[in-house]
Parts: structure tokens; C-alpha cells; sequence
């Protein structure tokens, strides 16, 4: 079976800026792909390249096995959710949901019926009639994934669908499109900057970086053992260690990670002053000064807290320090 | 600043003066800054422009006297009644055509100029654009009608390039046409029309260039993505978001073709438009009444076309 996407050396280049550089990527049919990275790192353009909205400058696509450089996005059977949803402000919900069944030539009461379902599905039902200027933002959000549902992509791309919600329902709809996803069996690439997004929800995980990716892996892995510095820092805010503290702290002169829920404040072990303390609400988060470097630690609530300018000593099990080579 | 201003109060002392009593009046009372900023237009409007026009609308139900050529201050239809002629509806209809033929070639020509403008044309092309549409505005009227007049004389450049192209036969056996065609093209109702449109056209980009300007690219890209092919991403999406700024458009062609006397009077035939009746009629001719329900005519028209394009859907997209 092919790839559902697959990238071999795609590069695309605006003037001379490099937003995707010799790119190799894989996606699984029905897996749900997350493309995190900072902005600017490269993730929406690689979007835009499966939808057809951008051209690779060098470099393959295939869409299930399928060469995709040349095609353009109509012919493409691939749908978007946009990050603004891009709603079609002169049509009323269902017809925004109906269009790509409508310019398919599907008649009118068919498609109709089709786009109830589809809004029934987003949990929507009866909303046909408004405009999208009378909706919420989750509501709009939802109208979007059902609009490119509805013609049953191969392949649905969502860019920073979540963005502009808010945390509640931000984490609400985590939890529909993973439901939806899985239930549809369609597969899904989504970009987003927010690692705990693509840690809670995809599957498999690419971290993009300069046009890069950097590391492709579950998010266990990517959380668990992040190969660079990069990976390590962006991906729940690990604690990034110099090859020479880490030898001093009695392992060989490498790259280390180690997560802030991973340190306890102890009576034995290294020995690290408190700068800062910020109370987190299910944790407080301690900044320490270990000989010159900046390490966080996550203190269980409850615990009592060192004030800043104590002297602390830090443990940790061997096994938490994750190594990363003397290169990372 | 000296160090005794910067002497801190939690309350700074007023401005003083009348500048500074009107300010803090302004600022508790907002409504009277607006009362003082709007009377005086709104003076001008209702009393000037509103006014006059309905002094017009009055004028259209008297008639006149035939044998002492005064005006009846007696409401009567008479003069509505003389529109309906076939010489004055002759002219009615004329100019309706000529009126809705030139908004439609605007519209043709100015939307794929407004296209590149609102789409591609950054920075200095964007300068470019507005200073090559708005060029022609800035030269008198008359001049470039006159220039008009010899570009498309029978011994003009436009007759010349044709000769040297050995496609003369073009203009000739399009001169040949009846009611399009004439003389030259100086005095055939295609000059009138080309001149209109040329004068025009400007009424037409700009608007269309604003209302294209507020379509998200990511629309056509979502039409696209959603399997439109360009030209159903055209009449999809953007000709509807486009629309607005299209009627507003057709508005100042449609209703500046209806009204204009100069044009058709310097290229063309010797047959009216409605502008130049109203100018006979209250000129030489001392029919004010007549005149006056000539220029009711656009008015009326100018409505029931708006009204129509309200129904069509037109101003949904603003």
C-alpha cells in the first residue's frame, strides 16, 4: 500500500529563503499527522504543497502513490481546513458545506441532504440557513471541517485548526476531531505550534525547524528521547544540558535532556541555588542556577517551596537523563 | 519640557481658554461635537441639494402654454404625457442603450485592470496603477473629448494606423452598418460610445479595485482546494464578492452616460441623448417643465435599477 503523503528531497524556496529544504516525509494512510514547529519553520508551506497551493522547487510528491507536482489543487482530492477558516461570506452554511459538491455537479436537494449530515456530524445540525458572519469562531471552525468532509478527501489537511479558540474549547475539539478522525478513518495532516497539541492528539509527530525536519517519531519518542537540542527544548520545555554539566554531573561529555518533572529537590546529589519560583496551580515551576546553567524543575504542589536564593540539592533517576550525542 | 510640568498630579490642571472649555465639553458630550460637525452638510444637503431637486421634481407636473410659451403653475401630466412621444421616447430609449452598452464594456475592460491591481500590483506598480487610472481625470473634460473628436476623425491616427495595417475595409464595412455606423467614426454613435467609455472608465476600475481588494486570497484558495476550476472559482466567489463594487461602478457610468450633453453633441450624430434635450429644452427652447421631466427620467431609471440589484442579491456580500 502507498503512502498516504510522501516527500522525497522537496524543497521550496521564495527568492532566497529556503521554507522547505530537502524535505523526506511519510505519512501513513489513516494516521493522524502532526507537523509541529515554531513559525516560519517551514510546516504550513509543506501543507500548502500537499493541497497544491504551492509548487515544490525541487523535490516529489505523491499523494497514495500518485505524482502530485503540476497538479493543482482542484484536481487534487485532498481538502483543507484553513487557519481562518475562509469561509465563502455570500453563501449561507449550507451551501458553503455543499460546495464542493455543488461544483461537482451534485443537484441540489442531494447535496442539500448531504451537507445535513455533515453539519449533524459537527454537531450542527439545523444551522444550514445562517450566514457565517452569524456564527462563533468554534462554530465557523466546525462549519470548515464539515465543508471538507463532505466531499471525502483522501487526505484532510488542517492548519492550526485550534488557534483561535479558546482553551476550553481548544481542548474540547482535541477530542472531537481525534473521535471524528478515527471513526472516519480518513487520513489527517495538521500543523500546529502547540506541542501540547500534537503531543495529546497525532499519532506520529514531525518537528520541523528552518525548513527542516528535525525528528519524525510518536510523541513518546519525540517527548521521551528528542535527538537534538531543538526537539528537546521545543517539545515540553526540557531542561537542555551542556556536554560539560553533563560530565560533571557524572556522565560522559554529551548533549543531555531532562525533564523538569523529572528532578526532585532532594538532600543528596548536586548542589543549585533558586533565582525564581512561579506557582503553576497543579505544580510550582522552580528555576534553579546549576554552576552557570538554568534548569527548571517541576515541583509537586503540596511540597514546600524553597524560596529564591536557597541552596537546593537536585536528583534525578539515571534513566530520566536522556543522552543526545556530543553534536546534537 | 521643564521640570515643574513634569510635577506630578494624579489630576492635571485644565488647558484653559475657550480652546480648552470646548475640548473637555466635546469630550463629556460627544453627540454635540457631532451636532456641530453635521449641520452645516447636513444644512447643504436638505436644504440645497434636496431641495433644488424636488423644486425640479415640482417643476415636471406644471406644463406650458403653447401660444405664449409660459409656464402653467397648474399640476398636470401634460408634460409627462409629451415624454411618451415617439420623438421623446426616441430619445429616451437612445440613451438608455448607449447608457447600458457603455457600463457594460466598463465593466468588461476595467475588471481584469482592477483584477491585477487589487491581486499582484505591490508597492511602486501599485503607484503606477493609480496614477495611470486616475491621469486622465486630472486633464480637462472637454480637451480629451475634442482629442477624441480628431483621434477618430476620417483623417485621424486611429484611420492612418488602420490604412497602414491594410485593414481599412475593417472600419469602413463597419461604418456601413446601420444604426451603429456613420461618416467617419467621429460622427457615428460607435464614436460617441468609445469616447464614453474612455472617459468613464476610472468610475469603473476604482470601485471594482476596492471590492476585489477585500476578497481573502485564501477564498479562491478554498474554492480551489474544494475542486473549482479558475473559471468556476470566478463565478462562484469572486463575481459575487465582486459584485458590490461592480453595481457601484455601473452606478456613476450608467447614471453619468445618462446625463451627459457634451459628448454626444461634439462626437456622434446629430441625434439627442437625454442630457442634450434637457439643454435644448431649458435653453433655447424655454420649456422648463419638459425639461425637467427629462431629467426625472435618469433619476427614476437610477432607482428602479438599484432596486432591482438590491432584489438580484447584489449587496449581500457588503
Amino acid at each position: 500500500m502507498p503512502h498516504a503523503v510522501s516527500f522525497q528531497k522537496v524543497s521550496r524556496h521564495f527568492g532566497s529563503v529556503r521554507a522547505v529544504d530537502a524535505v523526506d516525509l511519510e505519512v501513513e494512510p489513516g494516521e493522524f499527522f502532526a507537523m509541529l514547529g515554531p513559525s516560519g519553520s517551514g510546516k504550513t508551506t509543506c501543507l500548502r504543497l500537499i493541497a497544491g497551493f504551492e509548487q515544490p522547487t525541487s523535490g516529489h510528491i505523491e499523494i497514495f502513490g500518485e505524482t502530485a507536482e503540476g497538479v493543482p489543487p482542484y484536481r487534487r482530492n485532498v481538502n483543507t481546513v484553513f487557519q481562518d477558516y475562509a469561509l465563502f461570506p455570500h453563501l449561507n452554511v449550507a451551501d458553503n458545506v455543499a460546495y464542493g459538491l455543488m461544483i461537482r455537479g451534485v443537484g441540489g436537494t442531494e447535496r442539500l441532504r448531504e451537507a445535513e449530515a455533515a453539519l449533524e456530524m459537527v454537531k450542527l445540525p439545523g444551522y444550514g440557513a445562517r450566514k457565517p458572519g452569524e456564527l462563533s469562531g468554534g462554530q465557523r471552525q466546525r462549519v470548515a471541517l464539515a465543508r471538507a468532509l463532505v466531499n471525502k478527501p483522501k487526505v484532510l489537511l488542517l492548519d492550526e485548526p485550534l488557534g483561535a479558540l479558546d482553551l476550553k474549547l481548544r481542548e474540547q475539539m482535541q477530542d472531537e476531531l481525534r473521535l471524528l478522525q478515527k471513526s472516519l478513518g480518513i487520513t489527517f495532516v495538521f500543523v500546529t505550534h502547540d506541542q501540547g497539541e500534537a503531543l495529546s492528539m497525532a499519532d506520529r509527530i514531525a518537528v520541523f525547524n528552518h525548513g527542516r525536519i528535525m525528528q519524525t517519531g510518536t510523541p513518546e519518542e519525540i517527548y521521551r528521547r528528542p535527538k537534538t537540542r531543538f526537539v528537546a527544548d521545543f517539545v515540553g520545555s526540557s531542561n537542555v544540558l551542556s556536554p560539560a554539566l553533563t560530565q560533571r554531573l557524572g556522565g560522559p561529555a554529551e548533549w543531555a535532556s531532562l525533564r523538569p518533572e523529572d528532578i526532585r529537590l532532594s538532600t543528596e546529589g548536586a548542589e543549585a541555588v533558586v533565582t525564581a519560583t512561579s506557582f503553576l496551580g497543579s505544580a510550582t515551576r522552580v528555576t534553579l542556577d546549576l554552576a552557570g546553567e538554568k534548569l527548571t524543575v517541576l515541583h509537586p504542589a503540596g511540597a514546600p517551596v524553597p524560596a529564591p536564593g536557597a541552596k537546593v540539592r537536585i536528583a534525578w533517576d539515571k534513566a530520566a537523563l536522556h543522552l543526545m550525542g556530543p553534536e546534537a | 519640557m521643564s521640570a515643574s510640568a513634569l510635577k506630578a498630579t494624579a489630576i492635571l490642571p485644565g488647558r484653559g481658554g475657550i480652546g480648552g472649555a470646548l475640548s473637555d465639553a466635546f469630550w463629556r458630550k460627544p453627540t454635540l461635537l457631532l451636532f456641530v460637525l453635521l449641520t452645516p452638510p447636513l444644512l447643504w444637503l436638505g436644504i440645497i441639494y434636496l431641495g433644488s431637486l424636488f423644486a425640479l421634481l415640482v417643476q415636471s407636473f406644471f406644463s406650458i402654454d403653447e401660444f405664449s410659451g409660459l409656464v402653467v403653475r397648474e399640476f398636470t401630466l401634460k408634460t409627462y404625457g409629451e415624454l411618451l412621444r415617439p420623438a421623446n421616447l426616441d430619445i429616451i430609449v437612445r440613451t438608455l442603450t448607449m447608457a447600458a452598452l457603455v457600463t457594460i464594456a466598463s465593466a468588461i475592460l476595467a475588471f481584469p485592470i482592477a483584477y491585477f491591481a487589487a491581486r499582484y500590483a505591490k508597492g511602486r506598480w501599485k503607484a503606477v496603477f493609480y496614477l495611470g487610472v486616475m491621469l486622465p481625470l486630472w486633464s480637462s473634460y472637454l480637451v480629451k473629448v475634442y482629442a477624441w473628436k480628431l483621434i477618430l476623425a476620417k483623417e485621424g491616427i486611429l484611420t492612418w494606423i488602420f490604412d497602414k495595417l491594410h485593414l481599412t475595409v475593417l472600419i469602413d464595412s463597419w461604418l456601413a452598418l446601420p444604426v451603429v455606423g456613420g461618416n467617419s467614426l467621429s460622427v457615428s454613435p460607435t464614436g460617441t460610445f468609445l469616447v464614453f467609455v474612455y472617459v468613464w472608465l476610472p468610475f469603473m476600475i476604482l470601485p471594482v479595485q476596492a471590492a476585489l481588494e477585500r476578497v481573502p486570497s485564501n477564498l479562491l484558495e478554498a474554492s480551489a482546494d474544494l475542486g473549482a476550476a479558475p473559471r468556476q472559482t470566478f463565478l462562484n466567489v469572486l463575481l459575487p464578492l465582486a459584485l458590490p463594487g461592480i453595481i457601484a461602478g455601473s452606478i456613476f457610468t450608467f447614471s453619468l452616460t445618462l446625463g451627459d450633453y457634451i459628448i454626444p453633441q461634439i462626437v456622434g450624430t446629430s441625434h439627442l441623448y437625454i442630457g442634450m434635450a434637457v439643454y435644448a429644452h431649458q435653453g433655447t427652447a424655454g420649456n422648463i417643465p419638459l425639461a425637467a421631466a427629462f431629467t426625472v427620467v435618469p433619476v427614476v431609471i437610477m432607482g428602479i435599477y438599484l432596486w432591482l440589484a438590491k432584489r438580484a442579491g447584489a449587496f449581500d456580500a457588503l
